[in-house]
């Protein structure tokens, strides 16, 4: 490196830093005060008055993110500015909503407040992306954790199929009871599979990426290359069949399909993949009647055999008539029903915002989720080696296809699965995980911007 | 890696545009038909959200709608089960009826009167008002006639001769519309399925609607009026008067209700015939009028159509293709004719008001939540049924008919009373539907009535219009001459 580079180094170091990270102040000002406006819409609305709860849904997200932000001024000057004010937004607005249905409950003689339940949950989530940033000075020194990080993903997916410890909630078996507590440990899984995936792409992405036989004018992998991807495959049947879940089973074997892409290009594997994905979900479709009714409800949710079946199409449909409902501009914050629809907390959250901010609300929501997982995909092209640019197209890519997975089943494009909204449903574990994946993004950008691979 | 970067970034922009696709599918192209699917009840919330106008006598809320704390903002509230003919019900489990269903599009301010409300409501984001509607029923009479009619079943009409507007309209039975609007839809359920088994028929408002009675002698002004007005026949004009008749083509003989001549005399006039409220000499009128005379009559009086109030009325029948013995029976009410209280009542308002029939309304002013005033209809002239002296002339033979006649009980001390009672047959065994019609005072007409009593009053074969009928329309009668 020559004095004169290092020079213009240092200099746009000076300018640009500051300049950084005072954006992502500003807007993450901004986001608060969205936040605090939502919240007051709400209670004058529900409630017809303002009162001191609004602060305690409110401050606990201003403070810890004020907090994530002066430890990245300290510990990551040069990490994305967009990634935290984003996830602040989408966080803030989950919040909200939660804390709005609850109150709606409350009128009706429900006591749970989910809300402040996800107050604290967040909290905890940015604390922990706080310290993926501080203990964490190098995203390469995950590589070095690329085994363990498999095992422990395993370990963390097949856990719910365990006896006396899984837990069975709406029929899909995704969850660990421990104590009073419950907990998604899927949701951890997705980071730990993918620092294992860039871990091992990077490592054998020459000889996966070497050319086997021709047939049928298709290039195929050579059979032994096919090993992994059976194996992620067997896995990704075993949650199918395991844990009744058509989501997640899609969610691990599409990050795995997109990230053996990435590292080798070779779209054969994708072809493959999703052929025998689709094959393997198309005979579950047949022989589980669990699968068998997601997918008529899918189809046919109007029916009124389907709209009638226990675990039918009942809270599709009903989801659908609150974002009809909704129009354009929505109802307003705190103006809908969107209580009629089960789970509207958690895994119908988008119907209750689509319900209450309308197809303008819909659209701004699906516009901070393509924001955040934009910024990790020019993370990626920014790096310039192999294992950075995987581990961060995969982390975004696990957002963009978790939110494409639940927006689309609650919509239609896909089967209803039991996924959360990344950011907005209500859920611990997933909120952890996210808000991990956060942190992750953050840290693997600060090194991006300051001159590559350390 | 980098072109397989940009692929990836393709493929999730794909997957957000699916999204977008899907939820504008939703949310704006199919978003009108999924609100109309039975099983989306927001619709129906929505229409709880707007604070639902008021129904207003004199000022006072007969419906209106107070907060609530539960899904649908609002509850209906009714003062007295004395109005409910005219309110009728607003359910969420059972839809509307009355002026509820009538007038929903004021009351709920979609109507298109109130446009620019609701375009303020949608700038301003504050809930749209529904309008008020003040009633042109007068409390006073409206109570004089639930009570007079007491436990009795029927209905009572009371008209302003001179404007159509409507003073009085009780329907009995009446029914609680606030278990109607009930927010449990079992309570609701269960109150509605009560009310519609219910033998007496609470939920029909009997002045306009339901089975419709057989009119008996009151038919007798319409087939004189018919006659006056073919200029063929005066009041003077005498009929044959034997003791019984035989119906043309049959071997039936019909009789008077005094079983007796009409009058001692060997002919009779019309007067005395209505005076006397004889069936043989009517019976000889209608088949010497004819069919047609009488049906062109009865069609001007409003039979054949029905009368919106904006209550909607069924139509009052007279029938067709009769044969002479059949236009016999129903020239004294009887056979098929089928009449509405409100009816009865147009046809003494239009003898009232010098033969001009005005147009009988419910309503006095509708008014916006801004109290601009949306709709005041005017009286306005339904029909001219019959000439001013036609007119003149079936007014003295039902001040007789009262005075000196069968129809005495309709009396008011010290006020000439016009009237005409029937008790009509339905049939062997069937008890008697009492009638009477008529107007006060006579010369200068306030009020015009109708009065319909189902069952004989009690009383089977035993009851009589002037026994039970006339007494309740002399008491509505008076209500109004005390103002």
């Amino acid at each position: 490196m020559s004095t004169q580079t290092a020079a213009i180094d240092i200099s746009k170091i000076v300018r640009v830093v500051p300049r950084n990270r005072n954006i992502e102040l500003m807007l993450l000002l901004f986001a608060m005060g969205i936040n605090a406006y939502e919240l007051a819409q709400i209670q004058l609305s529900t409630i017809a008055i303002l009162t001191w709860d609004l602060l305690s849904y409110w401050a606990p997200l201003a403070v810890a993110s004020l907090l994530l932000h002066l430890l990245l001024r300290f510990r990551a000057r040069e990490a994305d500015s967009l990634i935290l004010p984003a996830a602040m937004l989408l966080n803030g607005l989950g919040v909200a909503e939660i804390y709005r249905l609850d109150l709606a409950a409350i009128a009706n003689g429900g006591t749970e407040l989910f809300g402040m339940k996800q107050v604290i949950w967040t909290v905890v989530a940015i604390v922990a992306a706080a310290a993926v940033i501080w203990f964490i000075p190098s995203h390469l020194f995950l590589r070095r954790y690329v085994y363990i990080s498999m095992v422990i993903g395993l370990v963390l997916l097949i856990s719910p199929m365990l006896p006396f410890i899984g837990k069975t909630i709406n029929g899909a078996h995704l969850w660990l009871a421990i104590g009073g507590l419950t907990f998604q440990p899927g949701e951890l899984a997705k980071i730990a599979l993918t620092v294992f995936f860039a871990g091992y792409l990077v490592t054998r992405r020459d000889s996966l990426a070497v050319v086997g036989p021709k047939f049928l004018g298709l290039q195929l992998p050579r059979a032994r290359e096919l090993g992994p991807i059976l194996a992620i495959w067997a896995v990704s049947l075993l949650v199918l069949v395991g844990e009744r879940d058509l989501g997640t089973s899609l969610l691990y074997f599409g990050l795995f399909l997109v990230m053996i892409y990435v590292a080798t290009g070779r779209a054969i594997y994708v072809t493959v993949g999703l052929g025998m994905f689709f094959t393997s979900a198309f005979l579950a479709s047949r022989l589980m009647d669990y699968v068998s009714g997601r997918f008529d409800a899918w189809l046919n949710p109007f029916d009124s055999a389907h709209y009638d079946a226990i675990g039918g199409s009942y809270q599709l449909v009903q989801g659908i008539f609150g974002m009809a409902h909704g129009s354009v501009i929505g109802t307003g914050l705190g103006g809908g029903v969107p209580q009629l629809v089960p789970l509207a907390e958690s895994d119908f959250i988008i119907a209750s915002l689509g319900e209450e901010l309308g197809l303008a609300g819909i659209f701004a929501i699906l516009g901070i989720y393509l924001l955040i997982v934009a910024r990790g995909a020019r993370i990626a092209f920014n790096h310039n080696d192999d294992f950075s640019k995987l581990l961060a197209i995969g982390l975004s890519f696990v957002i963009a296809l978790q939110t494409f997975i639940v927006i689309g089943g609650v919509t239609r494009v896909v089967p209803l699965t039991g996924l959360t909204t990344p950011l907005l449903a209500a859920g611990g574990s997933s909120l952890l995980a996210n808000w991990i994946i956060i942190g992750l993004l953050l840290r693997i950008s600060d090194s991006a911007k300051s001159g590559g691979s350390r | 890696m980098n072109r397989e970067l940009k692929r990836v970034t393709t493929v999730i922009i794909a997957m957000f545009a699916a999204l977008l696709i899907s939820s504008s599918v939703i949310q704006v192209l199919t978003a009108d038909s999924l609100a109309q699917d039975p099983r989306n009840v927001r619709a129906v919330y929505d229409s709880y959200k707007t604070q639902r106008g008021a129904i207003l006598v004199d000022g006072e809320p007969i419906a209106y709608s107070r907060n609530s704390d539960d899904n649908f903002h609002y509850t209906r509230v009714y003062s007295s089960q004395m109005y409910s003919a005219i309110t009728g019900f607003f359910s969420f489990f059972q839809g509307a009826t009355g002026l509820e269903s009538a007038l929903n599009s004021y009351l709920t301010g979609k109507n298109s009167t109130q446009f620019f409300e609701q375009i303020n409501a949608l700038l301003s984001g504050n809930p749209l008002t529904g309008a008020a509607v003040e009633l042109t029923i007068d409390p006073v009479v409206q109570k004089a006639a639930w009570d007079a009619m007491g436990n009795l079943k029927g209905a009572v009409v009371a008209i302003e001769p001179s404007t159509g507007n409507i003073l009085a309209m009780v329907s009995k039975p009446g029914f609680d519309a606030n278990l109607l609007a009930a927010h449990n839809g079992t309570n609701s359920g269960e109150s509605y399925a009560k009310l519609l088994n219910d033998k007496n028929s609470p939920l029909v408002n009997k002045a306009i609607s339901g089975t419709l009675y057989a009119p008996g002698s009151v038919f007798k002004i319409l087939v004189a009026s018919a006659a006056f007005e073919s200029g063929k026949w005066t009041p003077e004009s005498t009929l044959p008067n034997p003791v019984r008749f035989k119906l043309p083509g049959t071997n039936t003989y019909i009789q008077n209700s005094g079983e007796g001549k009409c009058g001692g005399k060997s002919t009779v006039s019309i007067a005395d015939a209505l005076k006397l409220s004889c069936n043989i000499p009517f019976a000889q009128l209608g088949i010497a009028l004819g069919q047609d005379a009488i049906r062109a009559q009865a069609e001007k009086f409003g039979f054949g159509q029905a009368i919106e109030t904006p209550l909607r009325s069924t139509a009052s029948t007279y029938p067709k293709n009769m044969d002479d013995a059949q236009l016999g029976l129903s020239s004294f009410g009887q056979f098929d004719d089928r009449v509405t209280p409100l009816q009865i009542a147009m046809i003494s308002a239009a003898i009232a008001n010098g033969g001009k029939l005005m147009k009988p309304n419910l309503i006095e002013n509708v008014q916006s939540a801004n109290l601009s005033s949306l709709f005041a209809p005017s009286p306005s002239e339904f029909s001219t049924p019959v000439s001013p002296s036609t007119a003149d002339k079936v007014k003295k033979m039902m001040v007789a008919a009262v005075a000196s006649g069968v129809s005495s009980n309709g009396a008011i001390k010290g006020v000439s009373v016009a009237g005409k009672t029937g008790t009509a047959q339905n049939g062997k065994g069937e008890p008697y539907t009492l009638w009477f019609t008529g107007f006060a005072p006579a010369n200068n007409p306030k009020v015009a009535i109708a009065v319909v009593i189902e069952d004989g009053g009690g009383m089977g074969q035993a009851g009589r219009g002037n026994t039970l009928a006339a007494p309740v329309a002399s008491k509505v009668m008076q209500a109004v001459l005390r103002k």
